[in-house]
């Protein structure tokens, strides 16, 4: 079906790290690369976890104060539980697997999906330097570390879209 | 329900083009469905379709991942072999419906 005004390009900022943070915007990245779309993903903050090394395959999910979060069976989880040792690993394991058994794949194999479309993956040149990162501490799928002025840059152009996830 | 006629069958069909009956499906039909969407079929594209053909057929949910399991081709490849929206294309060319998988 032709639509009138189809998007070409999504350009995708993550700025936490949280399982659920980073996996939304790898899902909607990938999903984008999938429909042919042009894609760039932008990572800052706390984000940036994703696309370091040795952190991206170890992300953990909040356990305090996340009133959405659920014990198995369906009731709430009181944050006070959130404070328990080992919850938070607990859960995050949970979430990995839950989210295996539905073939989302870990973050690293995810980038290769990503770049394997021609989808690109970019890091904040501010944060960076705020969380001492070096450029090899970086995934190889990083094309590039950007200001927020080149990722304005790389942004432009007719039917693209900047999404904050 | 729609149809349409490829290399001289007619076949059942969606409104975005899917097929509605996998079993109606032909290797000569596959080739002129590729050829609309600007896609010459080689070996290596047969290959690819046969995979996700019987996928389907088995019952299992076709991702972009399960093409790098596939051990036929990695998933850079298969976007060059269907360039664009390359599951969205390959499906449609292999007569099985179109893929209701966000990854």
């Amino acid at each position: 079906m032709e639509q009138k005004y189809p998007i070409k390009k999504v350009n995708i900022i993550c700025a936490k790290g949280a399982i659920e943070d980073v996996y939304a915007t790898l899902v909607m990245g990938n999903g984008a690369v999938m429909e042919g779309i042009e894609t760039n993903l932008f990572f800052t903050f706390f984000g940036l976890d994703a696309i370091v090394k040795s952190r991206m395959d170890k992300l953990h999910t909040g356990v305090v104060g996340n009133p959405a979060l659920r014990l198995p069976g369906g009731l709430r989880m009181p944050t006070l539980l959130g404070v328990i040792p080992g919850m938070e690993a607990f859960t995050s394991w949970m979430m990995k697997k839950q989210m295996g058994q539905l073939d989302i794949p870990p973050v690293s194999e995810f980038l290769d999906l990503i770049t394997a479309g021609g989808g690109k993956i970019y890091a904040c040149k501010l944060a960076m330097d705020m969380f001492k990162f070096k450029k090899e501490d970086l995934s190889e799928h990083v094309s590039g570390v950007l200001t927020v002025g080149e990722f304005y840059e790389k942004a432009g152009g007719e039917g693209s879209q900047i999404i904050f996830t | 329900m729609a149809q349409k006629t490829y290399a001289g069958v007619t076949v059942d069909v969606n409104e975005e083009g899917y097929f509605t009956d996998p079993s109606q499906w032909t290797k000569e039909i596959a080739a002129e469905i590729a050829k609309d969407e600007g896609i010459t079929l080689t070996d290596q594209h047969f290959a690819i379709i046969e995979f996700l053909r019987n996928r389907h057929l088995g019952g299992e949910a076709l991702s972009i991942r399960s093409i790098n399991h596939s051990g036929i081709i990695d998933v850079k490849t298969f976007y060059q072999l269907f360039p664009g929206a390359p599951l969205k294309k390959a499906t449609k060319i292999a007569g099985i419906p179109k893929p209701a998988s966000c990854i």
